[in-house]
């Protein structure tokens, strides 16, 4: 728990309203609907990967909820509110990308940033040592009390992705969206993050969304499934979803889900664009080291 | 040239009320190009400076040709904050914006060139928008100098973090909420200003040096950004007004000198930067995991 005096939304108002909450929702981009007629319900604490191949509105979705881009139909809610932008109640994780080595700011500018980098005007006084203390405590909740001081271009990609996490629970959020957050991360930061995350939610019941291409690093944290290919989509637990006749459905294609020890391989066939191969290889997926 | 430095002379014009109103000028203007500073490096927007001062050049040269001395400024401001807001405007993809900036700058940079050379006036007006022409400055020009810089600081404290934010990582910004396109404009309109103010008193060649050099300095020693903007503006004044004491006896243009201490202080700074790194090496990498 951190030591910020407000609280969560379950301590709040409304208690029952879920994490999230999407009802015949529909988006488009341009002209083109992307999905439409979703409803989802996200109680607090649970993880759902969102997966499915580029352009089937993942990062769409998280783009809803953080209040960046209205729903051409339906409804969506945040906590039993309307997305806004800017809420401290949802935090943001994106895709690892380096920062400029010489960016002016110390790990804790950086995860101050996430805390208030929106707002406008000064903090004075009283706040100030507010604010502090909360940065220290996500700090710390991501373990980089170390980094607090260090450039944060200058740390490796996985410390600074580290950083990001800090990012997003520094604002104590409801509900974490989490954009590819591994990628690019080697096999070790991956673990780290998921890690956080997993950790996160299990002891301050914040609900994640997690956008990604590749479902294994996070599967033994993953609840349920929402898997969207081409405005078709399907929502339920990886044992539901993950299997070769709902996959082959969604892409009305031959694929071939098979379970390794405790990875799940999803092999699409010819010219089906399974996702998770990323190249037109019809081989497999896994092999989620990429060089960072 | 063996009083390079006489100090009774310098201290004698230390003493003329133009000297102390160039000063003023010289000081006003180091503490907005200071303040600004760490955002236009923080936002690659180097190359993007010199496009303004160039056009602001252009817009000061056409300004002298149509209308006459009177109205030099206002044609520089108009010249740098349209082409400021442009910028500011563009894509945000830096590389292509490089190139627009490159094939603006060389237009208005031959525009300026023309509007000079079709100007019949004193030869001495022209020269001055390049280099500037610090002790031509009067004490009106101090007044509208110190109300803009007051403005500017003003604005900076507002704008301060959301500004910082969506220069420093403008895809996290967006995903919370910073009207990032707003304050670009925002930026732009305060750099044009200041650019369009810097040009009649330093020149066109020099409101880079003041715009880019003491921020790079500061933030090759510091991180911290609050610190970084305090050092530049400190950098700032040191040069300006450092070269302009040192210009008075040899009776120099004022533009070597600044940007020689300014240079000097910005290796200073990069040497003391590279040397901590090594001694602090790279941070521990290992990730408990």
């Amino acid at each position: 728990m951190t030591g910020a005096p407000t609280g969560h939304a379950t301590a709040g108002a409304a208690p029952a309203a879920p994490a999230v909450a999407l009802r015949g929702a529909a988006v488009e981009r341009g002209t083109r609907r992307l999905w439409s007629d979703l409803d989802l319900d996200v109680p607090a604490g649970e993880f759902i990967a969102i997966l499915g191949p580029n352009g089937s509105g993942k990062t769409t979705l998280l783009q809803v909820l953080l209040g960046l881009l209205p729903l051409a139909a339906g409804e969506a809610q945040v906590g039993g509110r309307r997305p806004q932008q800017g809420s401290n109640r949802v935090g943001y994780v994106p895709q690892q990308k380096a920062l400029d080595p010489n960016v002016p700011l110390r790990g804790r500018d950086f995860v101050g940033l996430g805390l208030d980098g929106h707002r406008f005007g000064p903090v004075l006084g009283r706040r100030r040592r507010e604010r502090r203390a909360r940065i220290d405590d996500a700090l710390h909740q991501v373990g980089a009390d170390a980094w607090a001081d260090a450039p944060v271009g200058r740390l490796s990609g996985g410390e600074q992705q580290r950083l990001r996490v800090a990012q997003a629970l520094v604002g104590d959020p409801d509900l974490l969206l989490c954009d590819e957050p591994l990628l690019s991360l080697d096999l070790a930061h991956q673990g780290v993050v998921v890690d956080l995350l997993d950790r996160r939610r299990r002891d301050h019941g914040t609900a994640v969304l997690f956008v990604t291409h590749e479902i294994n690093p996070v599967l033994p944290v993953v609840d349920r499934v929402l898997y969207l290919v081409d405005g078709r989509f399907r929502i339920g637990t990886p044992d539901e979803v993950m299997t070769s006749e709902t996959l082959s459905e969604l892409y009305q294609a031959p694929v071939d889900v098979v379970r390794v020890r405790d990875r799940i391989l999803v092999v699409g066939h010819e010219d089906s664009v399974v996702h998770h191969t990323g190249a037109a290889d019809d081989v497999l997926m896994p092999a989620p080291t990429h060089a960072s | 040239m063996d009083d390079v430095l006489d100090l009774s002379q310098t201290a004698f014009l230390l003493e003329q009320p133009f000297v102390q109103t160039a000063l003023a000028a010289g000081a006003v203007l180091a503490l907005l190009a200071g303040l600004l500073g760490p955002l236009v490096v923080g936002r690659g927007m180097a190359f993007a400076v010199h496009g303004v001062s160039e056009l602001s050049f252009a817009g000061a040269a056409a300004a002298l040709l149509v209308a006459g001395t009177a109205f030099v400024g206002v044609g520089a401001l108009i010249g740098g904050v349209v082409v400021a807001v442009v910028f500011a405007t563009m894509s945000a993809k830096r590389r292509e914006n490089d190139t627009v900036i490159g094939v603006v700058l060389a237009f208005g940079l031959g525009l300026g060139v023309l509007f000079q050379s079709l100007y019949t006036g004193r030869t001495s007006n022209k020269f001055s928008l390049l280099v500037g022409q610090i002790v031509g400055v009067d004490s009106e020009q101090v007044a509208v100098l110190a109300i803009v810089g007051v403005v500017v600081a003003a604005a900076l404290v507002a704008l301060y973090r959301p500004l910082l934010f969506a220069s420093l990582d403008p895809e996290m910004a967006t995903a919370r909420g910073v009207p990032t396109r707003t304050l670009a404009i925002a930026f732009a309109l305060m750099l044009g200003t200041t650019t369009g103010l810097g040009i009649q008193i330093v020149g066109a060649l020099l409101v880079l040096a003041l715009l880019v050099t003491p921020a790079a300095a500061a933030t090759a020693v510091t991180a911290n950004p609050v610190a970084a903007t305090v050092l530049s503006v400190v950098f700032a004044e040191v040069a300006v007004l450092g070269g302009i004491v040192l210009s008075l006896s040899p009776g120099l243009p004022i533009s070597p000198y600044i940007t020689t201490i300014g240079f000097v202080i910005y290796l200073v700074c990069r040497g003391v930067g590279a040397l901590r790194l090594r001694r602090t090496g790279r941070r521990s990498l290992t990730v408990p995991a």
